[in-house]
């Protein structure tokens, strides 16, 4: 520590300028800048491709696109969202916030960190370039399951193979930097338990990464290996089990998903009281529960394979552990509800946002509730039913956190107030259409439309419809929410150093803009 | 349906829902899970209403706090901010209330799933088998064995820009060229399993979905109370058509059932029979281009084009233009590592040799014709 603190003490104005700024960087508000207009783009690049489904969704019969393409989009889509856009964004938000939160310096490997991020572009490009090679890209679901992306994948599968073991390399580094920083460099006087949520759900975020990321890397060597050096890990014909994959693969993706959603809970968090004027209520229940959830990801994910013949037993397991995940979110969800009552709230953006999350994420766990009970998802199982829920947690859950938390803290990293009318149309519009895209879809699962499907029964053809005609719009709002980032980076009325009257935290004590380097004396937590 | 039509039902939709006027409005529009013709999909419909209910109410409640405080909590309306921000008691009672609502949806839960996964003592076993992209049925006591494709009307409009208007399709993608047929009041057990990927058969109105999965047989069962068609579709994606392999199962009186069966059976020594003949290259031409449409046409395309780097072209190629020998190996025993399937497991000797000799001599090919006798002596 001595040694890093002492480097610190000398010139630190003389930083690169240009290009080399940036590459170069071991500066956590840059590599965190960095991060976000990465996750921005790729945002817009999966963005694009839902356009190309919706658009080829908008009527029955095969119009845009034939169905191989259609398939490479939905898996690209959803590629590109979960590794590209989602998990970066937070990293992002991470990078920027919890040494500005935690009163550290910087992040304890700074190093590692530009090397982090610096993978990911290549990563990215390299995973969007399967689409120009011959036979196209990816075309088995972002779930892959094998023997689809073994035995009948294209050739170019083994470069996807190769950008998920980058990413999963960068998500891994990114997750040790953040256990390092917060157990390490937190300012005297900051206890575990005096962590802002934020910290917290980051925290046990990262101990999930670290823990699961290994194990896809685990499934694509299988795959590796059984496409190309004749093993039979998932291969029937050969003695091995496709079954198994989808074991691994959940045994990943579980905990994936709420890799997703708990810095979105902490974003929330530190929001809701902000606004509400009004401590978090139950901040000690909010740390346990997003433990409960965390420890329970590990112990639920055959409930994505309910349908594949399990024994009995297996099934009753699995259905118990998923309905009790309900315990803990359900104390979250009313830990909100209890910090707005009796509050003081005005109605800036972010907290539109925020107040947005809570009622969507809801229904997204609600719908997740049925989902989790055996009999009837044996109905509901791979149908659009799933789709809605699914995006329902992850779009109005996850991404609607990142735009809440980018609006929250975009004053303190511009020094410049969004301007508010632009953002408001900007959250109206959303929120609107994002419930046009995606509630028609409840009722396309229930009718008993399949997922994935390039074309559909003309009984399904009105809410397609309504679902594409919401999907146009929600996508045309985010460039909306692109010229107001821009714009708020060029000018607009100077951010004071507090921002918000109820804001509480140590990001807020610095000015706004954030200095380049801030607290190289570590302030002092009562 | 033109595109004005549609909108217009769109509006008409619309505004049905905004009158909240759910019988003259929903009747072609389905919102809700079906109940089904089976005990299992009552059940499931049963066992889903009250989740949903539950979820509903709770939502109302905590959805209307909410909105409670968000009208009265305001600082524009002089609201101060409460000190308060914990009540171990109120946090007590909101983790145990779940914990019950939860212990009441698990109950009933359970013993469905109990009933559904006891397949014992069936009245017939229907093995079920997933292709890319069709589903082969075998009826294990009867020995009637089949494939169910796509109906050829739905084929034919849901190629890319066909120019066939689709809602003039009568059940558009849930048709196929033989469906199943089950009796009715007897318990009928599936055994699914696959021949390449995962597929997933599943019958709404029969409230089940299993995945068939290669290498593994797996069970459920079903017994059918009306009498009627009921439609399904693959759920797991399996590949390029996975959009294109409906399921229509049939539901017929025992009598109508027996008589079908002895029909089949009939059938089916029809056809071994034009396997043992010679046929002119004109009818083995004409069965070719059936059976090709009907199964090779998915992948390598009706004009044999195949699809560049994904599938290979047919038209002068090495395998249609050479020694019938290789080509008759490939169509037999597929070819390992690709999506080549064996089919000579699911083609008879006739159907085997009207397709290698349409294949060989349709789109420019001029090779050689192919009989039934060639392929029994190859096989």
């Amino acid at each position: 520590m001595s040694t890093v603190a002492t480097s610190h003490d000398t010139h630190h104005e003389h930083h690169p300028t240009g290009l080399k700024r940036w590459l170069f960087t071991t500066n956590h508000k840059d590599i965190g800048t960095l991060y976000l207009w990465f996750s921005f783009i790729m945002f817009l690049t999966g963005g694009a491709m839902a356009m190309i489904i919706r658009a080829e969704l908008f009527a029955p019969g095969l119009q845009v696109v034939d169905p191989e393409f259609f398939n490479q989009m939905t898996t690209m889509h959803g590629l590109i969202m979960v590794f590209g856009a989602v998990m970066p964004a937070f990293v992002g938000l991470a990078n920027w916030q919890i040494p500005l939160m935690i009163g550290a310096p910087d992040m304890a490997l700074p190093r590692m960190n530009n090397w982090s991020f610096w993978i990911l572009p290549f990563a990215g490009s390299m995973l969007i370039s399967t689409l120009f090679m011959e036979g196209g890209g990816p075309a088995f679901g972002w779930t892959f399951y094998a023997p689809l992306s073994t035995t009948f994948a294209p050739a170019s599968t083994d470069f996807f193979i190769f950008a998920v073991h980058l990413l999963g390399i960068s998500s891994i580094m990114g997750a040790i930097n953040i256990i390092a920083t917060i157990l390490n460099m937190r300012a005297p006087g900051m206890t575990l338990m005096k962590m802002p949520l934020f910290v917290w759900t980051w925290l046990i975020t990262a101990f999930l990464l670290i823990a699961v990321m290994p194990v896809l890397a685990g499934a694509v060597t299988m795959m590796l290996t059984d496409r190309n050096f004749g093993t039979s890990f998932f291969d029937a014909a050969g003695g091995g089990d496709p079954v198994l994959f989808q074991h691994v693969f959940w045994f990943f993706g579980h905990p994936e998903v709420y890799i997703m959603i708990l810095p979105a809970f902490g974003v929330v968090s530190q929001i809701i009281p902000t606004f509400a004027r009004k401590q978090l209520f139950g901040y000690a229940s909010m740390v346990y529960a997003t433990a409960a959830i965390a420890f329970l990801s590990f112990i639920v994910w055959a409930h994505h394979m309910f349908t594949v013949g399990m024994p009995v037993a297996g099934e009753l397991y699995f259905m118990y552990a998923t309905v009790m995940i309900a315990v803990p979110t359900a104390v979250k969800v009313f830990n909100w509800t209890a910090t707005m009552w009796k509050g003081s709230m005005t109605f800036e953006t972010p907290m539109l946002w925020a107040i947005a999350f809570v009622f969507l994420f809801t229904i997204g766990g609600f719908t997740g509730l049925m989902l989790g009970v055996a009999p009837v998802d044996f109905q509901y199982h791979d149908t659009y039913f799933v789709v809605a829920h699914f995006h329902y947690v992850l779009v109005t859950g996850a991404v609607f956190a990142i735009i809440a938390g980018a609006y929250y803290w975009l004053p303190k990293w511009t020094g410049n107030m969004y301007d508010e009318k632009l953002s408001k149309w900007h959250f109206w519009l959303s929120v609107i259409s994002v419930n046009v895209l995606f509630f028609p879809q409840h009722f396309l699962g229930l009718a008993g439309m399949p997922r994935r499907i390039p074309d559909y029964a003309v009984q399904f053809a009105e809410f397609n419809m309504m679902s594409s005609i919401g999907g146009f719009a929600f996508g045309l709002s985010q460039l909306l929410f692109l010229y107001i980032v821009i714009k708020s980076i060029r000018g607009g009325v100077k951010a004071t150093d507090n921002v918000w009257e109820g804001a509480d935290g140590l990001e807020w004590t610095v000015p706004s803009p954030a200095p380049y380097h801030t607290f190289e004396t570590p302030p002092a937590v009562k | 349906m033109s595109a004005g039509r549609k909108i217009n039902r769109l509006f008409s939709f619309i505004i049905a829902a905004l009158l909240f006027i759910p019988n003259i409005a929903f009747a072609e529009y389905k919102l809700n899970l079906t109940e089904g013709v089976t005990s299992i999909s009552r059940d499931a419909y049963s066992l889903h209403m009250l989740v949903l209910w539950i979820v509903t109410i709770v939502g109302v409640v905590v959805f209307g706090i909410i909105i409670y405080s968000l009208i009265y909590h305001r600082k524009s309306k002089g609201a101060v901010a409460a000190q308060f921000h914990e009540s171990t008691t109120v946090e007590v009672i909101w983790t145990i209330v779940p914990l019950v609502v939860l212990v009441l949806i698990a109950i009933p839960a359970t013993k469905t799933l109990l009933e559904i996964e006891d397949a014992s003592n069936p009245d017939v076993t229907i093995k079920v088998t997933g292709w890319q992209w069709k589903w082969q049925y075998e009826y294990l006591d009867e020995g009637i064995n089949f494939f169910s494709n796509l109906d050829a009307k739905s084929n034919e409009a849901r190629q890319r820009d066909s120019g066939i208007d689709v809602s003039t399709v009568e059940h558009y993608l849930l048709d196929v060229d033989k469906p199943i047929v089950v009796p009715v009041g007897k318990k009928v057990r599936f055994l699914t399993t696959a021949n390449d990927v995962i597929h997933s058969w599943w019958v709404p109105a029969l409230g089940m979905k299993r995945d068939a999965i290669p290498g593994y047989i797996n069970e459920f069962w079903t017994r059918v109370d009306e009498p009627g068609v009921y439609r399904g579709q693959c759920a797991e994606l399996c590949g390029k058509d996975h959009g294109f392999m409906p399921i229509v199962v049939k539901a017929v009186s025992d009598g109508e059932y027996q008589s079908w069966v002895k029909d089949q059976k009939l059938a089916m020594a029809e056809a071994s029979a034009g396997s043992d003949k010679t046929w002119s290259k004109a009818d083995l031409m004409k069965r070719g281009e059936e059976v090709y449409n009907a199964s090779c046409a998915a992948c390598h395309q009706a004009n044999g084009a195949g699809i560049p780097g994904v599938f290979p072209g047919l038209v002068n190629s090495k395998i249609t233009t050479g020694p019938a020998g290789d080509h008759i190996d490939i169509v037999i025993n597929g070819k390992a590592g690709t999506a080549m399937q064996a089919f000579g497991q699911q083609l008879n000797s006739a159907d085997l040799a009207a397709v290698i000799t349409y294949e060989r001599n349709s789109w420019g090919n001029a090779a050689s014709v192919v009989q039934p006798a060639d392929i029994k002596a190859a096989r």
